[in-house]
């Protein structure tokens, strides 16, 4: 075996064992979630392959007939995905939506407020710069457990309870410390002799900035944009303090609140609802994280 | 750069706009005031609230001193909060620093198939926290738990037959049931989810030092475990003192993972400092009281804050 062979392979001996055990839970997220009952109900199954059992008349099967398919492919069943998008009472598309709106408008509004301090603290501001990043940064270290109670009064008082306005106004408040560090760094990676040359040339210092720093930062952008959106995604606990009424839940306080009803847990579909922002999240997050292992190391942590 | 801003302040509102000690506050002032109004003074309404006997339905209660701290701390769930918390924090981020840096020290390298590893190994990180418990708590689950059903065949697969009995078939372990198996159960799950967090900020430290290092050590002859020792550790310190810092943080103010996965039961075993708040000032109503359970996390961020930033100061200098 050569070399680079050899220590692929160690690092696959060793990256391995981690690697199983932390996305288990997913691997069996996405088994649990195609089980029919009769299956999953039956305690001398082994639940590591799908086992023949009588399917409910709902419980649509696809690969029926597909009996040369591995683990009992044949007896799993879609049902408990229509179930969360087509059955009446359950909001599950509701608070897909509701996250989307609520993390669309917060990245925006992050946006608005980190790109210039981003920018302000890498390029124009001296040594106190330094400190005022740092200082930002500390404040993202502020937690929600610190601020929900006096927040929950706060959004009491503004008529904000039960609705998304009461997150979409908090949420900045840990994503723009978040990306404004995130940004600071990436700006600090651009040579400052790009502006300087298109101001010499008599540019304004806005147009050197809309038209060269941050087309070249876009990617830096772009990550920030899937961090705080993910952040806000996250979210759990100002979502539960502030939030009360199914429709108007965001996907993390939705699936365990209103789909865990007391002691009856819909396991299938719950484990459904779960995986299913949970993956696409993912694949974006790792898409951004060399950027944003860029853009972290380029602030003052070096 | 300030001789060109000079060179072009010839008067006029617009080049009194693009000089720095105009344009730096007003760029930064947007983002500081939303700060200060959403985090700042909410912090100050939770210190002045936890004086108070405020309540949820009342508007405001009265002054009361230190009154809640106290009451507070004489709470025999106050107690156990605060020693579960700190219990909790410190063994889980123990696990996370060795698991981490062991990670981080293979996936900083290329290698083949490191894209699919390192999706695998960040995706408890990557996910949503709610939605991934709500995972174990399937896993747990008292009578279909997928862990009970592993461990009985294991035992009378393999173990059995080495005279391994950690199992009882009949009465397999009540994993969220039990006050001792609760706790291990919430530092597992929290150690899932922050040890992926913690090895992306090590590949960062990693990745940051820079190739001539590697190349000046060759030269003076530092291979292995001297090279480890003496120049990969003392490097990587100040990043995992980041991951550790942050890992504290998080870890010591979470309320999701507890909330979903045991809601501080059984018999308020593994309640934590932020669900006791929580409890106390959001279901009880007393929001007085919980704003001061709340506040007793303050020393850690305190501690925390003051690590970072003689730090950060340090990294200045250097």
């Amino acid at each position: 075996m050569s070399p680079r062979g050899r220590s692929s392979l160690i690092s696959w001996l060793i990256v391995g064992p981690f690697a199983i055990i932390l996305a288990f839970p997913f691997y069996w997220m996405l088994m649990t979630s195609l089980k029919t009952n009769g299956d999953l109900y039956d305690v001398n199954h082994n639940p590591f392959v799908f086992n023949a059992a009588q399917a409910a008349p709902n419980e649509h099967q696809p690969f029926k007939d597909a009996s040369w398919l591995p683990l009992g492919t044949e007896n799993l069943t879609t049902h408990n995905y229509s179930f969360l998008f087509h059955e009446p009472g359950i909001h599950y598309v509701r608070w897909l939506e509701n996250t989307a709106l609520v993390g669309g408008i917060v990245v925006l509004i992050t946006l608005l407020l980190a790109l210039p301090a981003g920018y302000a603290l890498a390029r124009l501001s001296g040594r106190w710069g330094q400190s005022a990043g740092v200082g930002i940064f500390l404040v993202y270290l502020v937690p929600p457990t610190l601020l929900f109670l006096p927040l929950s009064r706060v959004v009491a008082e503004l008529g904000l309870q039960d609705r998304l306005a009461s997150l979409i106004l908090v949420y900045p408040s840990f994503t723009v410390p978040f990306s404004t560090w995130l940004l600071m760094g990436f700006f600090k990676t651009i040579p400052a002799e790009l502006e300087d040359a298109a101001l010499v040339d008599g540019a304004s210092r806005l147009k050197a900035l809309t038209r060269i720093v941050f087309p070249i930062s876009l990617p830096g952008i772009l990550t920030v944009v899937i961090f705080s959106f993910s952040l806000c995604v996250n979210e759990f606990i100002y979502a539960v303090t502030f939030i009360s009424t199914s429709d108007a839940r965001t996907v993390s306080t939705g699936v365990p609140l209103e789909l865990i009803r007391g002691d009856v847990y819909f396991w299938q579909s719950l484990m459904a609802a779960t995986l299913i922002p949970s993956i696409p999240l993912a694949l974006l997050y790792n898409v951004f994280l060399d950027r944003f292992i860029a853009g972290f190391t380029g602030g003052a942590f070096r | 750069m300030a001789t060109v801003a000079e060179a072009r302040s010839k008067g006029g509102w617009r080049d009194t706009f693009e000089q720095r000690r105009f344009l730096a506050p007003l760029l930064i002032s947007p983002a500081v005031l939303y700060i200060v109004l959403l985090v700042g003074a909410p912090l100050v309404l939770a210190v002045y609230l936890s004086m108070t006997d405020a309540t949820a339905g009342s508007l405001s209660g009265d002054f009361i001193g230190a009154h809640n701290y106290v009451d507070v701390w004489h709470s025999e769930n106050f107690r156990r909060a605060l020693r579960n918390t700190i219990f909790f924090t410190v063994v889980s981020q123990a696990i996370v620093l060795v698991g981490a840096s062991v990670l981080a020290h293979q996936l900083v390298r290329p290698f083949r198939g490191r894209w699919f590893l390192r999706f695998l190994v960040v995706l408890p990180w990557a996910a949503p926290v709610a939605l991934g418990t709500i995972g174990w708590l399937w896993i747990f689950e008292s009578t279909l738990s997928v862990a009970n059903w592993s461990l009985v065949h294991l035992q009378t697969g393999v173990l059995g037959h080495l005279g391994l009995h950690l199992v009882d078939p009949l009465d397999p372990p009540q994993w969220l049931g039990r006050p001792n198996l609760a706790m291990a159960s919430l530092i597992m799950v929290h150690t899932w989810r922050i040890l992926p967090f913690a090895t992306v900020i090590f590949i960062a430290g990693l990745a940051s030092i820079p190739a001539e290092v590697d190349d000046a050590a060759r030269v003076d002859g530092a291979t292995g475990l001297r090279k480890l020792w003496y120049v990969t550790f003392p490097l990587q310190l100040p990043i995992a003192l980041v991951a550790l810092l942050f890992g504290i943080v998080f870890t010591a103010t979470d309320i999701t993972v507890v909330y979903i996965l045991t809601n501080g039961g059984p018999f308020n075993q593994t309640q934590m400092l932020p669900m006791w708040a929580f409890q106390t000032g959001i279901r009880s109503g007393s929001l007085g009281e919980g704003a001061a359970i709340s506040l007793y996390l303050l020393p850690i961020l305190v501690v925390v804050s003051i690590v970072m930033l003689w730090f950060a100061r340090r990294a200045e200098v250097t």
